[in-house]
């Protein structure tokens, strides 16, 4: 199957996460064709501050995840702090308040994982810098469930554990500097639109 | 294979959680998907079996093999003056009506391990209003009430709470309120003698009459919409005019249907007060 449909991409960072995070999402434009949820290690008592300076940075939409809230293109949702983020079939956001998974509240593994069960091959996860080991099971799960992997270059991250555990747990699709990472992104959701193809998907 | 098809483990969950509804009467069909998938592997992976469908005569025949998967469904983490900002303006904007009354009666609905009721315990009694109240608090998992009723938490805990407290504006010394022993805290006799912990499944069971306040925090995050708003509706039969509802941090009743019949105390702290026509 060459051509792909994408309809959600995925992201786990960690440490470092503020200045990528700046950089991948500043990088999208406005009319970015797919919604994104983002999962960002953040201190328990950190209120909406980071979602607000990246909506202000940004061309795309950017806000804290609400319970129940229905995804939309060109729209980034942050997970709480706090809550962990789950995405539900049908589109619909949904936050926990279990207690910590793979030592993180919220967890990238959560994101991921429910994701990979909810939206399958539709699905792109990307798994950038930190300095633990979140992420590596749920993008592994994505790649089972079908969906593609991106992971950033370790050499190039901030803090190269996260994406390096990605990679010893799972064979990515592209791995690339955070540079190449937006790009990547706008090439493959064009798939997702009607009369764009991309051959090398 | 389409992706919004089904697939194996899905159709097995909903196998499960069916017959679990008609053989012991719990209903976890309307829990968001994504949390429930997850408790279910998480049990799974712990257990003898290898897939749902393999476990389920077990689960449906052996209620004590279903007991330690209903503990695994349910999600009961919760702290002592749990967001300190909420307890602070429970203290300062809410207790002040409540005073109004000669008598409160208090709902916790879903409080897991007793640590919010017995945190607002010490709130009214530091602020005068001993002997003046009735908490019910209630949970659909009998195993936390038990551990509710004995008013023990994990001494490794309290440096938090104590922090808690004191961000809320407690203005007593908190270890006066426990005494340490093993390992564990005993919470001060005199907080729960005001307190019934109540079993109380809210997919199943009535309303609780001429409540002057109901919290109900991180359970109904875990509900899918629908039952949401069933719950919503048994909270606000609940309530008596001029009542108070307290959702947990991240819910709200924006687009609820009682939602018209509720003014938001404080914005974000989600603090509601029921209007009195
Ligand atoms: C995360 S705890 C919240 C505890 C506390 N209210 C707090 O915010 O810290 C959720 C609790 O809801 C309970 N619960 C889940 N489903 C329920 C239901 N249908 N009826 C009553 N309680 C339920 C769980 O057993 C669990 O103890």
């Amino acid at each position: 199957m060459l051509e792909r449909k994408f309809r959600l991409v995925v992201i786990g960072v960690s440490s470092g996460g503020v200045q990528a995070l700046k950089r991948l999402l500043g990088a999208l434009p406005a009319d970015f064709p797919l919604p994104l949820a983002i999962v960002q290690h953040i201190s328990p008592d950190a209120g909406d501050g980071m979602a607000r300076l990246l909506e202000e940075f940004c061309a795309i939409r950017v806000k804290e995840a609400d319970e129940q809230e229905r995804i939309v293109a060109g729209t980034a949702y942050l997970a709480p702090p706090n809550y962990h983020l789950q995405v539900e079939r049908g589109g619909l956001l949904s936050l926990a308040a279990d207690g910590y998974v793979s030592y993180a509240r919220p967890s990238v593994d959560v994101l991921f994982e429910s994701a990979a069960a909810a939206f399958g091959r539709t699905l792109i996860g990307v798994v950038l810098t930190g300095a633990n080991a979140d992420g590596a099971r749920g993008l592994k799960k994505i790649k089972d469930a079908g969906g593609l992997a991106i992971v950033q270059d370790p050499a190039d991250a901030f803090a190269r554990e996260m994406p390096a555990a990605a990679l010893a747990a799972t064979g990515p699709d592209y791995l690339l500097p955070l540079a190449d990472i937006a790009v990547t992104l706008l090439r493959l959701a064009a798939a997702a639109q009607p009369g764009k193809k991309v051959a090398d998907v | 294979m389409d992706d919004e098809s089904d697939r194996v483990e899905d159709v097995e969950a909903r196998l499960l959680l069916e017959g679990i509804e008609q053989v012991y009467g719990y209903d976890f069909r309307d829990y968001a998907d994504a949390s429930i998938r997850r408790r279910l592997a998480h049990w799974l992976a712990e257990s003898p079996f290898d897939t749902l469908s393999q476990a389920q005569s077990s689960l449906l025949r052996d209620s004590k093999i279903f007991l330690s998967l209903l503990s695994g469904l349910t999600v009961n983490v919760t702290e002592m003056f749990r967001d300190p900002p909420f307890f602070k303006a429970l203290r300062e904007q809410v207790v002040p009506f409540l005073k109004t009354y000669p008598f409160v009666k208090i709902w916790h609905a879903g409080c897991a391990t007793g640590e919010e009721a017995y945190s607002m315990a010490i709130l009214l009694n530091e602020e005068g209003m001993a002997g003046r109240y009735r908490m019910y608090a209630t949970d659909i998992d009998e195993a936390v009430l038990a551990t509710a009723a004995e008013g023990v938490v994990p001494l490794a805990e309290m440096q938090k709470f104590t922090r808690n407290y004191q961000n809320s504006g407690g203005t007593a010394s908190f270890a006066d309120y426990y005494t340490a022993r093993y390992g564990r805290a005993l919470l001060a006799a005199d907080l729960k003698k005001s307190i019934v912990f109540a079993p109380h499944n809210l997919t199943a069971d009535g309303e609780f009459g001429e409540m002057n306040l109901v919290l109900c925090r991180n359970v109904m995050i875990y509900f899918k919409p629908s039952l949401k708003e069933r719950c919503l509706k048994l909270f606000d039969a609940s309530l008596v005019p001029g009542g108070f509802l307290c959702l947990g941090m991240k819910e709200s009743l924006e687009r609820r249907a009682i939602g018209a019949s509720y003014q938001e105390l404080l914005p974000t702290l989600r603090i509601y007060r029921k209007r009195y026509a």
